[in-house]
């Protein structure tokens, strides 16, 4: 009898544990990929997207910065999310996000010095980047923390797939690259002309634009 | 759920404590390899202005074989220790610092670099230097041969110069028009080397349009003041490094 009773308590639990990667939190981490993008559809983290996409190495590292951040600081914050006061709950987010932030830019410091001088000041900016705090406040104060890294991982590499990609045609246009490696050069055309809009910022608002342009005339997406 | 306030400022309190704890430990941890980093930085930036460096190059190695450090006063002469007796090292010494003390009082490293085959002849001498730019601070070393004559090279870095403007000081096509400028006039006083306002085309044409004059080199478009603190600090330095290269002069002709 007594091993009937434990089945069925087994049973009622299995049914309530959610499978880890179930039909509800794939969409966490693929709608910020395109649909729901930070930067193309909510249009937040412009200014880190048009500061570091001049070159594809310093905007990867910034990628991996930025997504190590938001699924860590959503991970602390969502597992702290009832200890938290409401009152302060903006001030302990900001805290978190700091943290996290510090320690990235003390690890570059440390052992890739050349890509700390670069991204400097722009690491330390994520601080400020909407996209972080933006999930912390939305997302994972309410919800659970496996939920919260899925969404952080979504929303993280949203962010680093389009920065990527302006980075992409900024490096090849701007500065006849890819991660330093001349590519012209080395399928025989030297003499490709660069061009200096792209390594500045107007560069980066022009393909951006492009990109939002090419992904809501697919998506439909309309401001209201 | 409304919170009492002395929960808040517990949890408050708390929080600041493991997270100043957890900062202070990924400081303390990363330390060493923080100040390795730097010290290969700062040596690559002195080798940088005399040789192009290559990735992959031991510059730790090549800085051991090829530099030897001095660090002089105000009046020429090389010192050893500070004020209270501590011993000095050239790569030491925060340029920073001593920019902020009057030209006297400063401390002025001297980084020498040797022949490869000759150990004792000198190909160069690499001189720190430091001003302000347009927004903030801008430094990097200069070289200039043996007789303290014409400029060997030179390479300059900044901290917040604007980016294609004034941030190209930074840049190998801006720095190679300083290479073989002269330092000196014909009374042998120095009058450094000056970047002009304007510039005339960048690139080889900047350099050919200034080749017939040994204390000019050309502008930066849209950057006159960034120039300007470059021409003030390359001034600053190479004036206050001349007794040095007279005594070294002197010795010599002894």
């Amino acid at each position: 009898m007594s091993t009937e009773t434990v089945e069925q308590v087994q049973e009622v639990l299995v049914k309530k544990v959610e499978p880890l990667f179930s039909k509800r939190r794939k969409k966490f981490v693929t709608d910020p990929l395109n649909e729901d993008n930070p930067i193309t559809v909510q249009v937040l983290g412009i200014c880190s997207a048009l500061a570091i996409t001049i070159k594809m190495e310093p905007t990867l590292i910034m990628s991996i910065a930025v997504v190590f951040v938001i699924v860590f600081s959503n991970l602390i914050i969502s597992v702290m999310r009832n200890l938290i006061p409401n009152r302060v709950r903006i001030i302990v987010q900001l805290v978190v996000v700091a943290t996290l932030v510090t320690v990235v830019s003390e690890i570059l410091k440390a052992y890739y010095f050349e890509m700390y001088k670069v991204l400097g000041a722009f690491v330390g900016l994520i601080i400020t980047n909407c996209i972080v705090m933006g999930r912390l406040e939305a997302f994972a104060m309410g919800n659970k923390p496996w939920d919260s890294v899925l969404d952080g991982m979504g929303s993280g590499f949203g962010y680093a797939w389009i920065i990527l990609t302006v980075a992409f045609f900024r490096e090849l246009f701007g500065s006849a690259s890819l991660f330093d490696f001349k590519i012209f050069s080395a399928i025989g055309l030297s003499g490709f002309p660069t061009n200096a809009m792209m390594v500045d910022s107007i560069g980066a608002f022009m393909i951006l634009g492009l990109l939002i342009w090419a992904q809501r005339s697919k998506t439909g997406y309309v401001e209201h | 759920m409304r919170r009492s306030n002395g929960y808040i400022i517990i949890f408050t309190a708390i929080l600041t404590i493991v997270v100043g704890g957890l900062l202070s430990l990924t400081s303390l941890v990363l330390g060493p390899a923080q100040k390795k980093s730097i010290e290969l930085d700062t040596k690559s930036q002195i080798l940088s202005a005399v040789m192009q460096i290559q990735k992959g190059d031991d510059i730790l190695d090549i800085y051991r074989k090829r530099i030897q450090s001095v660090v002089v006063d105000a009046r020429g002469n090389e010192i050893t220790t500070d004020e209270k007796g501590k011993p000095i090292q050239a790569e030491n010494i925060d340029i920073a610092k001593n920019f902020k003390k009057t030209r006297e009082n400063r401390q002025y490293p001297v980084f020498k670099f040797m022949n490869k085959e000759n150990e004792l002849q000198v190909d160069a001498y690499i001189l720190p230097i430091y001003g302000n730019g347009l927004w903030d601070k801008v430094w990097g070393f200069v070289a200039v041969d043996e007789k303290f004559e014409s400029i060997v090279g030179v390479s300059f870095a900044h901290k917040a110069e604007t980016p294609g403007l004034g941030a190209r000081i930074a840049t190998t096509e801006i720095q190679t028009r300083f290479e073989g400028k002269k330092i000196l006039n014909e009374a042998g006083e120095v009058v450094s080397v000056t970047m002009q306002k304007g510039e005339k085309g960048g690139g080889q044409a900047s350099i050919d349009a200034f080749a017939g004059k040994p204390h000019q080199v050309d502008g930066m478009s849209g950057a006159t003041l960034t120039a300007k603190g470059v021409n003030n600090m390359m001034l600053d330095y190479l004036t206050s490094y001349k007794p040095y290269f007279e005594k070294v002069k002197s010795q010599v002709s002894l």
